[in-house]
């Protein structure tokens, strides 16, 4: 089985596809870093996991992925659903609590779901998505449909029951489900070693006689070319695939979080390795970026969250009647 | 239906094995996945021969991982399937309960009506066959207190035979709940039995002087007692709840508005349970027609033992359902 160190690439990219992730990763920046903002002006509550650190998995990860796949996602996914393309104003308007926003301000930060780009939602509970992007693929599997679903969750779910007895049951009857375990080291507050007695978790997924291999989780192009080599494979039949994207996240685990757990030097040193900016160095470096273009990167990123904004304070409540909807369905069956 | 209506004989547990087939039939969509559904025939053998009939595919023989596959199950039916998922017994679904109560019960409202989650969750539930405290317990009351999924207990052979289709035609997540005293039970079904609602809870026995309110397992208790009564002079109408969520609060007052006296009985604990949700809808809704306190003959506040003569006295007996209204309602005889 592949266990390999984390894979990192040093393969060029193409220029225009090179521009579209960095601005992928900086619109998830300015979008979280303006949510942080916000949840300070109390225009965001409930519990705000930012993913700043992580957004090369997401980016990455997503371009192997076509519009009729399936997403499952964590409470962290922000970023996930900015790239899935669930617009940075539903969600921004389901941060706010509006009728407007994707979730019609049901779920929050938390749970943001899309059915028109396949969003499954944000799970909050840790391993809960894994049964739900198994049955997903089921589904796909018994339909005869070439799809393939990607299951996102963080790497403290590996101690969670529900991670081993999906793993098993997604090898045993071959399913067409894609691991995405985001690997930051830390469980909330609880650092990988001091939970696991094995942290290797290529290995855990091996063990179920499942191809996996670690991946730079701070290099967008890796993690691109990493999904690019596990999705045509789980799409054909080859059963599910592990990738273990190893990143970090450089704010606290949501907004109530003194980070008493972890050195602040620690925290910088994967700061160097910033998947925003060491991109855009190594792009630079190989002159596909120059100021003018970073310039229009950001100036359209800003607009975009500023009209998120003002969407999102243009929405309108949901009527208190309302309340009881969705409980249960409103039609009948399909 | 006239008096030459052509029925059948049949167990209950062929009945639900007929619905279950009629269901695999009627809809390719529809799969049964669970522990030992398939080579096995099931653990109380209600799938019996649907693996040879069906295959491994719509037959999914599962490991024992209740939450992995009770979670596929909601994930296959956000896919477009409707499964069938089989729990072998409730307290085992306890392995199951993040599925159950934090996605398919949330994940309708939670994303705002995008999703629903069309899927039958079926298990058995019950004492009476010396099983002990893991495998006898009456959790379906703790169901019926979550929003979101709907809790189903045929206790008749109709109901057995016709709840699954209308179960599998809801959009929403339906638990079935069958217990494990009724797999046995053997009786005439009309030959053309098919689905029935889900929604109303049915008198079973009509009667003037007390309702005795019930489901599931004791419902032939409920009746027995009722029968036994009236040499007592005691006329006792029986209510089948049939469905615990939504439960028929206007069927349950309608009779206790007629009849002024009520006797909750269920196999579950009286704390917190389902009794006591009953009663305070009947408080709530009827208080100044009754004409005594509501009763309860609920299971004994004890995990359920093994010994028989212990096993007993812990349940719901159709003596202890004859004292409780005659305390009630006065000896007439």
């Amino acid at each position: 089985m592949m266990v390999s160190p984390a894979e990192s690439s040093q393969l060029p990219v193409e220029r225009d596809h090179a521009l579209m992730l960095l601005r992928e990763m900086v619109r998830i920046r300015r979008f979280e870093e303006k949510c942080a903002e916000l949840y300070s002006a109390a225009k965001i509550r409930g519990f705000l996991h930012l993913y700043i650190g992580e957004e090369a998995v997401a980016v990455g990860a997503m371009q192997a992925l076509e519009a009729d796949d399936a997403i499952v996602a964590t409470y962290r996914e922000h970023g996930h659903a900015l790239v899935r393309g669930v617009t940075a104003a539903s969600i921004m308007a389901e941060m706010y609590g509006k009728q407007e926003g994707c979730s019609r301000g049901r779920g929050g930060s938390m749970h943001l779901f899309d059915a028109a780009t396949r969003f499954h939602g944000g799970n909050a509970i840790v391993g809960g998505g894994l049964p739900l992007a198994v049955g997903l693929a089921l589904a796909d599997k018994m339909q005869g449909r070439p799809r393939v679903t990607a299951c996102f969750f963080g790497e403290g779910a590996v101690a969670e029951g529900e991670f081993h007895e999906c793993m098993n049951l997604a090898a045993l009857w071959k399913l067409p489900v894609l691991f995405c375990c985001e690997n930051n080291l830390y469980a909330m507050g609880t650092a990988l070693k001091r939970s696991e007695s094995e942290i290797d978790l290529c290995l855990k997924a091996t063990s179920y006689e499942m191809p996996a291999w670690p991946v730079d989780g701070m290099d967008v192009v890796a993690c691109e070319e990493a999904m690019q080599r596990a999705v045509p494979a789980v799409r054909s039949g080859g059963g599910p695939y592990f990738l273990e994207f190893r990143t970090y996240r450089f704010r606290a685990h949501s907004m109530f979080d003194p980070q008493l757990y972890r050195d602040k030097q620690e925290v910088e040193e994967w700061k160097k390795r910033d998947p925003v900016s060491t991109f855009q160095a190594r792009l630079r470096e190989q002159g596909l970026l120059n100021d003018e273009d970073l310039k229009r990167i950001e100036d359209d990123v800003a607009a975009e969250i500023a009209k998120a904004i003002e969407f999102a304070e243009a929405g309108t409540w949901e009527p208190v009647e309302d309340l009881t909807r969705f409980v249960y369905s409103e039609r009948k069956r399909a | 239906m006239t008096a030459e209506a052509k029925t059948v004989r049949i167990t209950y547990r062929e009945a639900m094995r007929q619905a279950i087939r009629e269901a695999l039939n009627r809809d390719p969509r529809v799969f049964l996945m669970g522990e030992d559904v398939g080579r096995y025939g099931g653990c109380f053998a209600v799938s019996k021969g649907l693996l040879e009939e069906f295959g491994p595919e719509r037959i999914r023989d599962t490991p024992l991982s209740e939450s992995a596959f009770v979670g596929a199950g909601i994930g296959a039916a956000m896919g477009g399937m409707r499964p069938i998922v089989e729990i072998m017994t409730v307290n085992f679904s306890m392995l199951a309960l993040d599925q159950i109560v934090n996605n398919a019960a949330t994940i309708l409202h939670m994303s705002g009506g995008q999703f629903n989650i069309p899927l039958v969750i079926r298990m058995t539930t019950g004492a009476g066959r010396q099983l002990a405290a893991q495998h006898s317990h009456s959790l379906e009351g703790w169901y019926a207190h979550i929003p979101g999924i709907k809790v189903l207990a045929p206790a008749t052979l109709e109901d057995a035979r016709g709840m699954l289709w209308t179960a599998l035609e809801d959009p929403d997540p339906v638990l079935i709940f069958e217990h494990g005293g009724l797999y046995n039970m053997e009786g005439e079904l009309a030959a053309d039995a098919g689905a029935v609602d889900i929604d109303k809870a049915a008198v079973r026995r009509s009667g003037t002087d007390v309702s005795l309110i019930t489901y599931g397992g004791t419902l032939g208790k409920a009746i027995q007692a009722a029968d036994e009564l009236t040499a007592s002079g005691i006329n006792a109408e029986v209510v089948d709840l049939r469905t615990l969520r939504p439960l028929d609060s206007g069927t349950i007052l309608d009779s206790v508005i007629r009849t002024h006296r009520a006797v909750i009985i269920d196999e579950g604990w009286r704390s917190g349970s389902i009794s006591a949700e009953i009663s305070a809808r009947i408080m709530e809704g009827a208080f100044y027609e009754l004409d005594a306190p509501v009763a309860r003959v609920c299971s004994a506040e004890v995990p359920i033992p093994y010994a028989k003569h212990l096993e007993e006295a812990a349940l719901p007996q159709v003596p202890t359902i004859v004292d409780a209204v005659r305390r009630m309602v006065g000896n007439r005889g």
